[in-house]
């Protein structure tokens, strides 16, 4: 019981992760409509920033800070340039640019930072009033980051002009143009707040799996089981669906398949949501006359 | 009559292909000016060429003096020109709410807005019933009028409306005809509308064009128009 106790807790501790990212997911779903294959190598390139403006030795939330607003300016720069002049292609063209954007970030990283594995720190002090038996402070913290994340961004969307105008220009551009929206600027500051999610998640990730160019590519592909399942383009889904991949992901580990097939867990998710139930548990059912 | 959108030899190309030839149209301020023509004369092509939607246009448009003709939509749309597009062009992933709100997007004089979210709740009371329902649940007749109030949301000083009446029941036609009417006269927005329906047009428009083919092959007032017998045979059918 122990023991099952422990997965389930640590498996909510991972899920956090998952959830955050599958959040920036989410993020960039609701203000475009695309689904970004590159967010997990951005999020941990902003990661890696973050660990040269602690290595200079500022402090922790300055850094922190600092790398959020340089991950804006850089979703904003890839919006720009990269996604702009494939706007209006087929979206596999888009999908190939997404791709071809992960696996250059992805060498980028490498070839700038190394692919040695490096320490990351946590925020959080290491026997705070919250952690206990089976979830440390780190954990909890990051549990409460990504909640603290999924009530900004629900509000966001949900509470804000800004939020509505960029769900309505996801939804009809030309309309929101007939509006007066800007679109540019629109689907521009999408990006840079998916950017910001990222980075997010990655420093809350860094932690626990240690910085190196590949530490996103798992985790994106649980996020985005987790996001997928919970309906990418609601935040709450995403993040209830990151916390069940989390669990799952370690029960299945611990008790089905053995931890070499872990990953597979995720795949079957994303076949299975696929399939059976595309929108996902919590995804929007949209309307249209016939 | 001061004017308040003028197209000037007004010609439009999708890509390579020419469209519209040498327009030249007058919109009185103040006034509902209509545009009639059967399916695929340019109506809808002439509604983008104001906006710079999808066209290419050579010649000047000038919209309360000013040239619009090399703007981007959103800005001339900030200028005051307000486009009900064919096909409604709601949010129709969003609430009646949402796409109201979405319409004064642009304004920033909050005490404004609310009082035209009830003026357009005065026009359309069933757009107050229907106030958290998403706007795809809509039908085609309410759509129209929430595509309509989302326009008027944005204060405008013209209103483009491309074919209003289109996949309406008569009786829901003459409901919205009558408040475009009564919006025109007591708001004092001035209105080009598109539509196939010539009769309704021609009974609430003070001036009107023909366009065939891409030309304009007559404009005068609205009685000179609905009296013309070429008009009265091929579009008002007697």
């Amino acid at each position: 019981m122990q023991a099952l106790l422990h997965q389930v807790f640590s498996g909510l501790a991972t899920g956090g992760i998952y959830a955050s990212m599958a959040l920036a997911l989410v993020m960039i779903y609701r203000s475009t409509h695309h689904v970004n294959f590159a967010q997990g190598e951005l999020a941990m390139f902003s990661t890696y920033l973050a660990w040269i403006l602690l290595q200079t030795g500022f402090p922790y939330w300055v850094a922190f800070l600092v790398t959020l607003a340089v991950s804006f300016a850089i979703g904003v720069m890839i919006e720009r340039l990269v996604v702009r002049p494939v706007e209006n292609q087929p979206v596999l063209v888009v999908v190939i640019v997404f791709i071809g954007l992960l696996v250059i970030i992805n060498s980028l990283a490498g070839w700038f930072f190394g692919y040695t594995p490096k320490v990351f720190p946590s925020p959080f002090a290491d026997h705070a009033w919250y952690a206990n038996t089976y979830l440390s402070s780190h954990e909890v913290g990051m549990i409460a980051v990504t909640l603290l994340l999924l009530v900004m961004i629900f509000s966001f969307f949900r509470f804000t002009s800004l939020g509505l105008a960029m769900r309505a220009t996801a939804q009809n551009p030309l309309s929101s143009r007939l509006v007066g929206v800007r679109v540019g600027r629109m689907l521009a500051i999408g990006w840079g707040l998916a950017a910001v999610v990222g980075a997010v998640a990655g420093m809350m990730a860094a932690p626990v799996v240690y910085l190196d160019p590949n530490m996103m590519s798992g985790i994106l592909l649980y996020a985005f089981a987790g996001a997928l399942m919970g309906g990418i383009d609601n935040p709450w889904g995403a993040v209830m669906g990151g916390f069940i991949v989390g669990v799952l992901e370690n029960l299945a580990g611990a008790y089905v398949v053995g931890t070499e097939l872990k990953l597979s867990v995720a795949l079957v998710i994303i076949v299975g949501v696929l399939v059976v139930r595309p929108l996902g548990m919590f995804g929007g059912r949209g309307a249209s006359r016939v | 009559m001061t004017v308040i959108l003028e197209l000037r030899q007004v010609s439009a190309a999708y890509g390579l292909i020419p469209v519209l030839r040498s327009i030249d149209l007058v919109v009185g301020r103040g006034e509902i000016t209509a545009l009639l023509g059967a399916n695929g004369a340019g109506k809808t092509t002439i509604m983008r060429a104001i906006c710079q939607i999808m066209v290419k246009t050579t010649g000047e448009i000038r919209f309360a003096g000013e040239r619009i003709d090399s703007k981007a939509t959103e800005d001339i749309v900030r200028l005051g020109v307000a486009h009900v597009p064919d096909g409604r062009g709601t949010f129709v992933g969003l609430t009646v709410e949402e796409n109201l709100r979405m319409g004064s997007y642009t304004r920033h004089d909050r005490d404004g807005v609310a009082n035209d979210l009830v003026l357009v709740c005065e026009y359309f009371p069933r757009l107050r019933e229907r106030w958290r329902q998403q706007a795809g649940t809509l039908s085609g007749g309410e759509q129209q009028m929430l595509a309509i109030a989302r326009a008027l949301m944005l204060r405008p000083k013209l209103l483009l409306l491309d074919e209003p009446s289109f996949g309406l029941a008569p009786i829901v036609v003459k409901d919205i005809f009558g408040i475009l009417h009564a919006i025109n006269k007591h708001e004092g927005i001035s209105m080009l509308l598109v539509e196939q329906n010539a009769r309704m047009a021609l009974s609430i428009a003070a001036r009107a064009y023909v366009i065939e083919i891409g030309e304009i092959v007559l404009a005068g007032s609205a009685a000179q128009i609905g009296a013309e017998e070429a008009v009265r045979r091929v579009y008002l059918g007697y």
